[in-house]
């Protein structure tokens, strides 16, 4: 039986996982592919030295070829290696991949030229020649493989470049990554505003040390793996914060944006909202440059500063792009989404829930309708410290997923280098998609070369809390700046966030943020808010990712239906036939038969008893301690189930809660009673707890048996060892049960209570019905009892009269035969 | 004579209001309720008279910076604070001493011999112990909101994540964050009445379900374990912040209901088929 109940909990937890676990774990690692390593040739290596670079690849094959291909970029700094869980999703999907370390990464040769046509991208077209030249890889033309290329950030721009330039690129997939290297790496915020705009130095520092490929231990160069042309460009900007023609024209080349009106390849556009490297604005103008080719925009919670990664729904979007674009699988719709993040409010690291608003067609970064917001505030004068230190901190690049968390914590303005301009409470929510738009006026103490500023645009809830949603600031330049104020019309930071009505925008306009190169001198700016506000929002059809709510609760109801169906089929039942009821023994009070108990450890504590208890009598069961006599008793009141045999009170099987036991009444063991209620208040308490309702309790019969006086009303942990005898008797005596069933009954009382005792069971007795007593004390039971079993070790020794019990051994007290049938109770053991 | 007494009847033993009566007059009991009485008055009083009441709270989460904002926002406050520990204990408490403190006083042999059937027995003490949890956290809320309406006037809930409601919103929020609590509270319950159906001390089953919860909570805190702690039930504690945006979101509610749920049905089902089974020696 144990192993059913084990079986059925076992049957409960599985369902409970079969039900949570797919749900709850992210994705198990898949079985690995075989990937075939190889090196293969790129584009020369470089303007003097035509030996091709040796690239590091892996080609992953599926089961079924010839199949359409992918090519693999990685991102800045990674290797073939990060995108290998990527490849093998793709190459399950039934894609033949081809995954790549660039040049100037991990096992390929050569220096990174950041993404350059006549390297990077010349590499790329060559890995495309070997594609042509495999059998597994399905074609359009001799030379002309179908192929796909995805890649994220560096890969990214990669992957645009490549469509760019090599017409053999059938789909793109390209994620979080730039249009102009140097409108991202120099931010300008103000519309026509001068470039190149406040140099991104933390990021961009982070961004060339993490290509130098510095090891512990390793050689330590100024440029590693850079080429001596970039190397230069990056020291030239830190250092003096100038861009020469050089190193624009490098960066203009190495920018998607010089090719993006020859893609013709069908791109997928995924930009980051939590993203202040490569901002929504560059991804922005990705999709309003390419002209030539249908592009789906998909703006997701990720990004460079972390957010929230939606990798698994973004990797499921590349195949389907892939299979829509490379094999003519379903098509895939080039509309517009986003993800809009559902705050979990406490959540440091539950990443909140994710729900997905489409739009038929990309609306740009303005979108599809804009409100106008009064944000009020007077002139307010702001200082530019000297160093441009302390500065506030608003992203922590390169942190991951720390970064939005810093967002929220750290984004507290610091004080005389910010100025406000908030609104009124909002009537009512507003979501704002998009870039909002204000003109702001702003002049100098005194003449400065280059004026810096940054605007963000805040949300201050009704407590006064402000958030900076995802921690993105618009850095503004503006040269030339003195005493008379200059408007500019400044785009703020394209944020996809929902605003609660009550709340307030405003738009705060920082002199330092940390990130960035600010210029060196002091001044005092005064800024003015020049114009309303204007809010973008985009209207759309809203889904959410992942199971509906509905799902959890649904399958809890079943699980707990489940569970409870078990639980009722595993109620116990009477066991047997030769159980059941025997109606003929109906006027026998105590019928017990063969009657064994094993307990753990193999202790038998009763081994085969038989007796039978007749009607109106005292019966006395004897027997010295560990006889079996409570365990009996226990038995007969359905606490403890027999190992084997039966007991029958009044012809009825017991087995725990038998209704038969209510004609019973019991003590057991000592009394029990609740300590925090009277002697009464225990008596009516169970007595209406027995279930034998309009039964008469006879209660004043019973307390005059318990003899206990005004006691009756104290509680009951006041009273003695006794008196809680006398009333454990009363108790049992409550109703006038057929059957009393006694266990050492006069334990404490004192010889007048025990002589009283003794009157009381007789009496019962009297009136027809029966009483067992479980004694050790033997001349109570010869004065009291008509009837004797006795017990030793577990067997019974004798059953039947007193009387016949001292037949032929007239002289001797009960003691003594006592003691003799005890003694041959040792030989029979034995 | 018939084969029982004619008035018996197994589906009028132990009553639910027998037991009721039975529970309500323990002194246990009564500190629970004092107790919930007791932390919203004590709380009021550190604001009002403590040497620096501007600073009261400044947690992570801004609920407890609103505290003050009203009685809406003070009930959520006091929620906040009791549900991490006091609640937990009260519903390990009242469901976890239930049985073993039969089995201590001995009643509970006399109970099954009257006889109590024992799923009736474990029913009644179920439904009791609940409903003596519910009744806790009923007091608790109905005192934090009127002693609040009283010291910080009657403005609707402002919400930590932006935003106020309307009174009807207020009410219908705080409905929720309640109902929630109470649900998650199965958890506790449910571990403290399995320990008290496989044990005959009380203070040991109480215990015993403190400390389970206590130790999923550090597993909870253990970030290496990452998703793998989403599978715990304890995991979902704090959900019923979501009930404070001015969407409701159900998401993580639904699964912590439905964790609760289960866990209190799995966990009550051993206990059933195990006490089933059991041979009564207390």
């Amino acid at each position: 039986m144990r192993s059913r109940v084990r079986a059925g909990c076992a049957a409960g937890v599985v369902a409970l996982h079969a039900l949570l676990l797919p749900l709850a774990l992210p994705p198990a690692a898949l079985a690995a592919e075989p990937a075939l390593p190889l090196m293969l040739p790129g584009a020369p290596t470089s303007m003097d030295d035509p030996t091709p670079v040796q690239l590091d690849v892996d080609v992953y094959v599926p089961e079924v070829t010839p199949a359409p291909a992918v090519l693999l970029a990685h991102g800045f700094g990674g290797s073939k290696e990060g995108v290998a869980e990527e490849a093998q999703l793709l190459v399950e999907a039934g894609f033949v991949v081809l995954a790549y370390t660039a040049r100037g990464f991990g096992e390929s040769t050569g220096q990174i030229s950041m993404n350059a046509p006549d390297f990077e991208v010349a590499d790329a077209s060559a890995l495309i020649d070997y594609l042509a030249s495999l059998a597994s890889v399905t074609s359009d033309s001799a030379g002309d493989p179908v192929v796909g290329v995805a890649g994220g950030s560096y890969g990214g721009a990669l992957a645009l470049m490549l469509a760019g330039y090599d017409d053999r690129v059938d789909a793109v997939a390209s994620d979080i990554t730039w249009n102009d290297l140097e409108t991202s790496l120099f931010a300008q915020s103000a519309a026509a505003g001068v470039q190149p705009g406040v140099l991104k130095s933390l990021w961009t520092s982070l961004f060339f040390s993490s290509g130098l490929g510095l090891r512990p231990g390793g050689p330590v160069t100024e440029c590693g793996r850079f080429t001596p042309a970039w190397c230069a460009a990056y020291v030239e900007a830190v250092t003096t914060g100038v861009v020469s023609a050089d190193s624009s024209a490098l960066m203009a080349a190495s920018s998607p944006r010089s090719v993006t009106d020859q893609i013709t390849a069908p791109v997928l556009l995924g930009g980051g909202q939590s993203d202040s490297l490569f901002p929504l604005s560059q991804t922005n103008a990705n999709a309003e440059q390419i002209v030539n080719a249908p592009v789906k925009v998909v703006w997701h919670a990720g990004g460079h500063d972390g957010g929230i990664a939606e990798t698994d729904r973004l990797r499921e979007l590349n195949i389907a792009w892939f299979d829509a674009h490379l094999r003519g699988g379903p098509p895939v719709a080039d509309d517009f989404t986003v993800s809009i993040r559902e705050a979990s409010a406490l959540s440091d690291r539950d990443p909140g829930t994710i729900e997905i608003l489409t739009s038929a067609t990309y609306p740009g970064p303005y979108g599809d309708s804009v409100a106008e917001v009064t944000v009020a505030g007077p002139p307010q004068q702001v200082l530019a410290p000297a160093g441009g230190a302390p500065a506030a901190i608003t992203s922590l690049p390169g942190a991951g997923g720390l970064a939005s968390l810093a967002g929220d914590l750290l984004a507290v303005p610091l004080p005389g280098q910010t100025a406000a301009f908030a609104s009124e409470p909002l009537p009512e929510g507003t979501r704002i998609v998009g870039a909002s738009r204000i003109r702001i006026a702003i002049s100098s103490d005194r003449p400065v070369d280059e004026a810096v500023f940054f605007a963000s645009l805040r949300i201050v809830s009704a407590g006064g809390r402000q958030s900076l949603p995802q921690g993105l600031v618009s850095p503004v330049l503006i040269r030339d700046l003195g005493p008379a104020p200059v408007t500019v019309e400044v785009t703020l930071p394209t944020i996809v966030t929902d605003v609660a009505p009550g709340d307030r925008l405003a738009v705060v306009i920082a002199t330092t943020d940390q990130g960035y190169r600010m210029p060196p001198g002091p001044a005092v700016y005064s800024v003015t808010a020049a114009g309303s506000l204007l809010v973008p929002s985009l209207a759309g059809t809203t889904s959410s990712a992942g199971l509906p709510v509905w799902v959890w609760p649904a399958g809890a109801a079943a699980i707990t239906v489940l569970i409870w169906v078990v639980v009722a089929l595993l109620r116990p039942r009477g066991r047997s036939a030769s159980q059941a009821a025997r109606p003929d023994q109906a006027d026998i009070p105590l019928a017990i038969e063969d009657l064994a108990k094993e307990f753990r450890g193999g202790i038998r504590a009763v081994d085969g008893v038989s007796f039978n208890v007749p009607p109106g009598v005292v019966l006395g069961l004897l027997g010295p301690n560990g006889a079996g006599k409570t365990t009996t008793m226990r038995m007969a009141m359905g606490l403890i189930r027999p190992t084997s045999g039966g007991v029958w009170i009044f012809g009825e099987h017991i087995q725990p809660g038998a209704p038969v036991l209510s004609r019973v009444g019991s003590f057991i063991e000592g009394p029990g009673f609740l300590p925090h209620l009277t002697g009464r208040q225990n008596l009516n308490l169970f007595w209406r707890a027995s279930g034998r309702e309009g039964g008469d309790p006879q209660l004043e019969t019973v307390l005059d048996i318990a003899g206990l006086g005004s006691a009756i009303d104290r509680k009951v942990r006041t009273y003695s060892q006794g008196m809680r005898q006398r009333l454990g008797i009363a108790q049992a005596m409550l109703g006038m049960p057929d059957l009393l069933v006694l266990d050492e009954p006069t334990n404490g009382l004192d010889p007048p209570q025990i002589r009283e005792m003794r009157k009381v069971m007789h009496d019962y007795a009297a009136s027809g019905r029966t009483v067992i007593v479980s004694s050790h004390l033997l001349s109570e039971v010869e004065q009291t009892c008509s009837h004797a079993v006795v017990m030793n070790h577990g067997l019974l020794l004798y059953s039947g009269t007193v009387a016949e019990l001292l037949v032929g051994r007239s002289g001797l007290r009960l003691e003594d035969v006592f003691l003799e049938l005890v003694g041959e109770g040792h030989r029979v053991d034995q | 004579m018939t084969a029982t007494d004619v008035s018996y009847n197994a589906r009028a033993t132990l009553t639910v209001r027998v037991e009721l009566i039975r529970q309500l007059r323990r002194r246990r009991t009564l500190v629970a309720f004092v107790l919930a009485v007791a932390l919203p008055l004590i709380v009021v009083a550190a604001v009002k008279l403590g040497p620096d009441a501007r600073a009261f709270g400044d947690g992570d989460l801004d609920l407890v910076g609103l505290a003050t904002a009203g009685p809406w926002n003070f009930t959520l406050t006091m929620l906040l604070f009791a549900s991490g520990f006091l609640l937990t204990i009260i519903a390990a408490m009242f469901l976890g001493d239930t049985v073993a403190s039969e089995a201590s006083w001995s009643t509970m042999r006399y109970l099954l011999a009257a006889p109590v059937p024992r799923r009736r027995f474990l029913r009644s003490k179920v439904i009791v112990g609940l409903i003596l949890t519910a009744v806790t956290l009923l007091i608790l809320v109905a005192t934090a909101f009127v002693v609040a309406l009283f010291v910080f006037g009657s403005a609707p809930l402002t919400s930590p994540l932006g935003g106020s409601f309307d009174v009807a919103t207020s009410w219908q929020r705080l409905g929720i964050v309640t109902a929630y609590i109470g649900i998650q509270l199965l958890i506790p319950a449910g571990i403290a009445f399995l320990m008290s159906v496989l044990t005959d001390v009380p203070l040991g089953a109480v215990g015993a379900a403190v400390l389970i919860v206590i130790i999923l909570n550090i597993i909870d805190a253990i970030d290496a374990l990452g998703d793998l702690r989403r599978l715990l039930p304890t995991d979902y504690g704090a959900a019923w912040v979501d009930a404070l945006g001015q969407q409701v979101v159900w998401n993580d509610m639904a699964i912590g209901v439905s964790y609760a749920v289960v866990t209190f049905a799995v966990l009550v089902g051993i206990a059933v088929l195990r006490f089933d089974r059991k041979d009564v020696l207390s």
